[in-house]
């Protein structure tokens, strides 16, 4: 049987976590390819609708991440999706999403190191859940 | 502290009492236009009126099981600008809720408005208020009340879901609440005061002062706590129902995207809804690819996005008052699936909707330390 990989879509903050990626790049650390990685200006506009429709298009998983609390390019963005996951998060478990597949982390511009761990593990996590329901079942 | 004054009801008629209450607050220049649902001269059907001469309060009836919409966007519509006037709104406690949220959101203000509430009895939807009534609408409502307040057993309780199981049946937040429970209503009820411009308004009507009646205070504990236990149980049942996305597809199936629910929501209040922009007028070969993508795709699309989303924009504001429900075309069970989604997020902020008008939403606020559990790649739960 072919080994399941997980679909992870990232949603990363230009200031911090994407250019952590970058770091990660140039320092030649290397990420699974699981992850499609979208630049956002702030984790602070990731409106709850992307994560929703990431799995509901079969994302296995969603990671967001972004600077540290007190780090935001935007003074607080970084809060507001602090909260907007929490909400975002009860919702979905209702329904059956398991917790490991939104995810939310602080990854700061120098931590290009801990982006590959990070990436890794989450990989690592939603590949033991297995496919996500709505890639194998009918989304109305 | 609030004062308790008498309000005699004369032949057991309690509507009448209400409609010369209206007229005397009408009357007393302290208002310039009382919105009260009434029945409309036409034929009867039961809506909300915004009435200006105290003569045509002899058609109010806030007593009547009929509940077309929810008022707070009405109450919304007519504070959104300074009108010079002051109104009095006639609502229920879930409208009450809902105006709150709304005015939290900028939707809407308490000035120049006096908030009146009767104790609620409930409702029934649409369909069954329109049979009952049909025949015999005072008649109609008189039954009801009878029925609700003598706990008379009728042949079938017609009570929509939403009634049953709300927990709110005496408004905490009104300026003037008319009390209904725990009377003597055949003989005599008790108008209360909430605020001190409730206060002012009562006080002016020279009614006769008196203490609180002593069971009412027991009976609305009561009934509070079977409805709580009600409203438990459809949690329970409702989380069972839709615990993974193909049984909550299942739940869904009958939806046609007609998008009732959300303007029936009091407290969807964007102006145009995302989901009746371009972002979801796809060209046709978006369809095409998708349903070659996956095989098949059912049409129109994008149902569950559409009420995942809403609970995401309202699960915090969620009043509970069932207008979902009321206005869905297929009869989908929705207030269930709504307040048990709303009950479980506004249990993980600790927030109550329509508590207060000082305090913030949610997601409308933040502290630097909090909710560090949706933070990191820790597994929590065990």
């Amino acid at each position: 049987m072919e080994t399941f990989e997980p679909t992870i879509v990232g949603f990363f903050c230009n200031w911090c976590t994407y250019t952590a990626a970058d770091l990660a790049g140039t320092s030649r650390l290397s990420y699974p390819p699981n992850i499609k990685i979208i630049r956002m200006m702030c984790t602070g506009m990731v409106d709850p609708k992307y994560i929703i429709k990431a799995l509901l298009e079969g994302a296995d998983g969603v990671l967001i991440s972004g600077c540290h609390p007190g780090d935001c390019h935007y003074i607080n963005g970084n809060y507001k999706a602090r909260r907007r996951v929490k909400l975002l998060k009860t919702i979905l478990d209702q329904f059956g999403f398991e917790e490991e597949r939104v995810r939310l982390t602080w990854i700061g511009a120098s931590d290009g190191i801990q982006l590959s761990e990070t990436i890794n593990q989450v990989v690592e996590q939603v590949k033991a859940l297995g496919p996500v329901e709505t890639k194998t079942g009918m989304v109305i | 502290m609030s004062t308790f004054f008498k309000l005699e009801v004369k032949d057991t008629d309690l509507l009448s009492c209400i409609q010369s209450f209206l007229q005397s607050l009408l009357s007393s220049g302290k208002m310039d236009a009382l919105l009260v649902p009434g029945h409309l001269p036409m034929n009867n059907n039961v809506m909300p009126t915004l009435i200006s001469d105290p003569e045509h309060l002899n058609h109010a009836d806030p007593l009547a099981p009929s509940f077309p919409v929810n008022a707070a966007k009405i109450a919304s519509r007519l504070t959104r600008q300074p009108s010079g006037q002051t109104i009095g709104l006639v609502l229920r406690p879930c409208e009450i809720r809902a105006f709150v949220e709304l005015i939290k959101l900028k939707q809407g203000t308490l000035d120049d408005i006096v908030l009146i509430s009767l104790d609620c009895l409930g409702a029934y939807t649409n369909k069954d208020y329109a049979a009952f009534s049909k025949d015999d609408p005072i008649g109609a409502t008189k039954a009801f009340v009878e029925h609700v307040l003598d706990q008379k057993q009728s042949e079938k309780d017609l009570m929509a879901p939403a009634c049953r199981v709300c927990e709110y049946p005496v408004s905490g937040q009104a300026d003037i609440r008319i009390g209904l429970y725990g009377m003597e209503w055949k003989n005599q009820i008790a108008v209360e005061t909430g605020t001190t411009k409730g206060e002012d308004v009562l006080e002016a009507l020279s009614l006769e002062k008196i203490t609180e009646p002593s069971a009412r205070k027991q009976v609305v504990e009561k009934l509070i706590s079977e409805r709580i236990s009600l409203r438990d149980k459809m949690f329970e049942e409702t989380s069972q129902a839709t615990s993974s996305i193909e049984k909550l597809s299942s739940y869904l199936s009958r939806c046609v995207n007609c998008y009732n629910c959300r303007v029936a929501c009091p407290v969807c209040y964007c102006r145009e809804c995302v989901f009746v922009t371009d972002v979801f007028d796809h060209d046709p070969y978006q369809y095409l690819k998708w349903a070659r993508h996956k095989g098949e795709i059912k049409m129109p699309t994008d149902t569950i996005f559409f009420h995942l989303t809403r609970m995401a924009h309202i699960g915090l504001t969620c009043v509970g008052c069932g207008q979902c429900s009321n206005a869905c075309p297929n009869d989908i069970p929705l207030m269930e699936l709504f307040r048990t989604t709303a009950h479980n997020v506004q249990k993980a902020f600790e927030y109550e909707p329509g508590r207060q008008v000082e305090e913030p939403i949610p997601l409308s606020v933040f502290e630097v330390e909090e909710y560090e559990d949706v933070v990191g790649i820790a597994r929590h739960s065990g």
